[in-house]
């Protein structure tokens, strides 16, 4: 956290309202990202984010500081997706083609590796969001985004075991799609990570 | 022990948080196929997260919906404390009311004993 959100944070802490608007304005794109992450499409990975900022305000007092701010909101995020998720009926809009593409753009990346390292992410991308969101919700929350396997087990509502071992299955899916035995896969083996 | 009791821990010991049994260690040392699988589990974690750099740039609706939304629960909070407090003053008023006709009722209660007394006297 920088020293200028530290501000915030505490400005935000007293009940400042104009500094909670600049802690959103300075966090919101990476929040959002995890919301879509978990819950695979714009539409509601947006109601995610509001949800989440909002349960963040009410609780920002009583927020103290042990983790980092950012991993707090994750955690936050998380549970709104996974209260989110639970609760949606209507059907998921999973289509890939639609999704924003993740390829680093940066100039200093060399075109020909550029080009690899963006079909590396499209293919995980892709792989990931073809996992159930229980599945997808562990893998990201774990090995994106780094939270502990205890966190990850608060926020889903699941107990310590029961995350390692969707975790485990989900690592080992995502293997398979990306790594299929030779043979099995053809060009997509040629393309693996 | 065999490949298929290893490889349920395999994504686990790519991870390199907890250390290795030394059984699957011995038994990973000797066999490529597990070999090979905590190769792609490794490179698997490290694609994993290098998408933690990637952020997305969310549509410019999506900071406004936000901002609207506190926005909205922020006026819902002061009009939901506003009406808290005209119920407390309500309440006080009423509370206040009815001391104030018990008081009343004991004094008139009071004075007619009184006059019984000085009556029968």
């Amino acid at each position: 956290m920088t020293a200028e959100q530290a501000d915030l944070l505490a400005a935000a802490k007293t009940g400042d309202r104009s500094a909670f608007d600049e802690l959103v304005r300075a966090t919101y794109a990476e929040a959002f990202t995890l919301a879509y992450r978990l819950t695979g499409n714009e539409e509601d990975a947006r109601d995610v984010v509001q949800e989440a900022y909002l349960r963040a305000y009410k609780g920002i007092r009583r927020f103290r500081g042990d983790a980092a701010f950012s991993t707090w909101l994750y955690r936050i995020t998380a549970n709104c997706a996974a209260t989110y998720l639970g609760k949606r009926t209507k059907a998921r809009h999973e289509d890939i083609e639609e999704q924003t593409s993740l390829a680093d753009e940066r100039p200093e990346v060399d075109p020909a590796q550029r080009a690899d390292l963006a079909d590396e992410r499209r293919r995980l991308t892709e792989a990931l969001g073809q996992l159930p969101p229980d599945m997808r919700a562990v893998v990201v929350l774990r090995d994106v985004y780094d939270l502990p396997h205890e966190a990850i087990a608060a926020e889903l509502g699941i107990s310590e075991g029961a995350a390692k071992v969707r975790l485990h299955r989900a690592r080992r899916k995502l293997r398979e799609r990306l790594f299929p035995l030779r043979g099995e896969g053809g060009e997509e083996a040629a393309h693996a990570v | 022990m065999r490949c298929d009791d290893v490889i349920e821990v395999l994504s686990h010991v790519a991870e390199g948080v907890e250390p290795a049994d030394p059984g699957v260690r011995a038994h990973v040392e000797a066999c490529l196929r597990c070999q090979a699988e905590l190769v792609q589990y490794r490179k698997l974690l490290k694609a994993l997260h290098h998408l933690r750099t990637d952020v997305l740039e969310p549509a410019p609706g999506v900071l406004t919906g936000i901002l609207a939304n506190l926005e909205a629960a922020g006026e819902r909070g002061a009009i939901r404390s506003m009406l808290a407090g005209r119920r407390a003053a309500y309440a006080g008023g009423i509370a206040v009311a009815t001391l104030a006709a018990g008081a009343a009722g004991a004094i008139v209660l009071a004075n007619r004993g009184r006059r019984k007394v000085r009556l029968a006297g």
